[in-house]
């Protein structure tokens, strides 16, 4: 796996780079001007694991955290717009990539912070089988995605209906949601029988799995690759520095690898 | 305009349309009562009209997708009815439009029939005329302006819903995709030339509608305040 070997060599050569950040910007946070504050959009099936790593992040360095959680092609809207975000951690590497290009994001600094997941999953125990079967079962009325225009998981989802050659038939089935929080939301309240949401939504740690799922196989789908990128709005900024940093050390590793993302 | 277009006005008209429908003819006997009675639960009946009005439009997409879903109360009973699931459907959109639009048909409604003189019921009740007589040739035609004012903004405010729809609607292409949905999705995904498509027919038809509605309005509203 050339990939994952040039992806570790990466992290050995960041990492002491890391560290020396988190020193410097460690020091910044212990000068008269205090910790400051980093804000920061999340794509929607990164929202709870940011939450756990915000939480030693802020032990760490003193730092805090504002975030939105959202659909990631939205937050690319808005940051084009001049929303004042100041890192993305989004579900793609398209949306980092096209936000350096456009000048909106600092070059060099986009990252994989965690490779995500796609499950189909009922609330229902037993609905959905090991091999994704009941989606040509018809015991469903309504299958809920999140919006493949503006979220990743969403467009992935729609490959693999393509893939399976079932885009067409079950298209009057489809319910689109806002993004992938609104898809686990319609799902979980039993709206949606079934929905394509995000291992790490269903998989929480230390709680029992609620309903049926199944692992989508990578195959189905490109590889969603969840990209880091510092934004211009903090490239000064001393917080953004150091969670950019954070997110590469062991102790935010851990938290993401809980949430069943792959690295 | 594209076939996806026209899908997405008509469904928004049809919702508007029928939704105005069932407005009237619900609201208009609450509106008479709510004008009319001296009952100590008229605050709390007016209240309850007016609600929509106070509450943000997620606060009833939250409890309607709760009522409604399949352990709702709501839910539970169209399902044993047979009707299946409210959410992501057409008919859910109508019951929460009902909901959303009812003070904008009730409430023009009832200033109408609060500003008919008693008297005037009065006289036509010495000359024999039953309740449903004096309700139907003396009340509903002084209260025409309402009537007019009640249909047109219960319309254009169904039309104008966004956030319930966005809440329990699921964006569904012919079902429940209507235009301020549409427009949104549009911007999200910076499709602008389609948005402008859109947004622009809303401004203009709701200047024509406004426009419309104080042309209509104004002669009408002249006579019934008259003295007579």
């Amino acid at each position: 796996m050339p990939c994952s070997a040039l992806f570790s060599l990466r992290r050995r050569l960041l990492l002491p780079a890391a560290t020396a950040l988190a020193l410097v910007t460690g020091g910044l946070a212990a000068a008269p001007a205090g910790a400051a504050e980093v804000q920061v959009a999340v794509a929607a099936n990164f929202a709870v694991p940011l939450a756990r790593i915000a939480e030693g992040f802020t032990a760490a360095t003193g730092h805090t955290l504002k975030v939105s959680a959202g659909a990631t092609g939205k937050f690319y809207s808005q940051i084009v717009a001049g929303a004042p975000f100041e890192l993305l951690l989004a579900a793609d590497d398209e949306t980092p990539k096209k936000l350096v290009a456009e000048n909106h994001a600092v070059a060099g600094t986009a990252f994989t912070y965690a490779v995500g997941q796609l499950v189909l999953w009922s609330a229902q125990p037993g609905l959905v089988d090991g091999q994704g079967a009941v989606l040509v079962s018809g015991r469903f009325a309504h299958l809920a995605i999140a919006n493949p225009k503006t979220a990743p998981y969403g467009a992935a989802a729609m490959e693999v209906l393509k893939a399976r050659g079932l885009a067409q038939v079950l298209a009057p089935r489809l319910v689109t949601a806002e993004s992938i929080a609104q898809a686990f939301q319609f799902v979980s309240t039993g709206n949606a029988e079934l929905g394509f949401v995000a291992l790490s939504q269903v998989v929480q740690p230390g709680r029992p799995v609620a309903g049926s799922y199944w692992r989508v196989p990578a195959e189905l789908h490109g590889e969603i690759r969840q990209h880091a990128v510092l934004l211009k709005a903090g490239e000064k900024n001393p917080a953004a520095l150091a969670l950019l940093a954070y997110l590469k050390g062991p102790a935010a590793r851990a938290v993401i690898q809980t949430y069943g993302y792959g690295a | 305009m594209t076939a996806a277009d026209w899908t997405t006005v008509r469904l928004t008209a049809e919702l508007a349309a029928l939704t105005t429908v069932l407005l009237l003819l619900a609201g208009t006997p609450v509106a008479w009562w709510l004008a009319r009675t001296r009952s100590v639960v008229k605050p709390v009946v007016a209240a309850l009209v007016a609600m929509p009005l106070v509450l943000p439009p997620t606060v009833l997409g939250f409890y309607l997708l709760l009522l409604m879903g399949p352990q709702g109360p709501v839910g539970q009973l169209t399902q044993a009815l047979g009707l299946g699931r409210l959410p992501f459907t057409f008919a859910g959109l109508v019951v929460a439009s009902v909901l959303y639009s009812m003070p904008f048909v009730v409430q023009p409604l009832q200033q109408a029939f609060e500003a008919i003189p008693e008297r005037t019921l009065e006289a036509a009740a010495t000359l024999r005329a039953s309740p449903w007589d004096r309700f139907f040739s003396i009340a509903l035609p002084l209260a025409r302006p309402g009537l007019v004012t009640a249909s047109v903004l219960g319309f254009a405010h169904t039309v104008g819903e966004f956030g319930v729809v966005l809440m329990m609607g699921g964006n569904i292409p012919g079902q429940t995709r209507v235009l301020s949905v549409a427009v949104y999705g549009h911007v999200e995904a910076l499709e602008f030339d389609d948005a402008h498509r859109l947004a622009a027919g809303m401004v203009a038809f709701a200047m024509l509608v406004l426009v419309t509605l104080y042309v209509v309005n104004r002669p009408a509203r002249r006579e019934a305040g008259r003295p007579r």
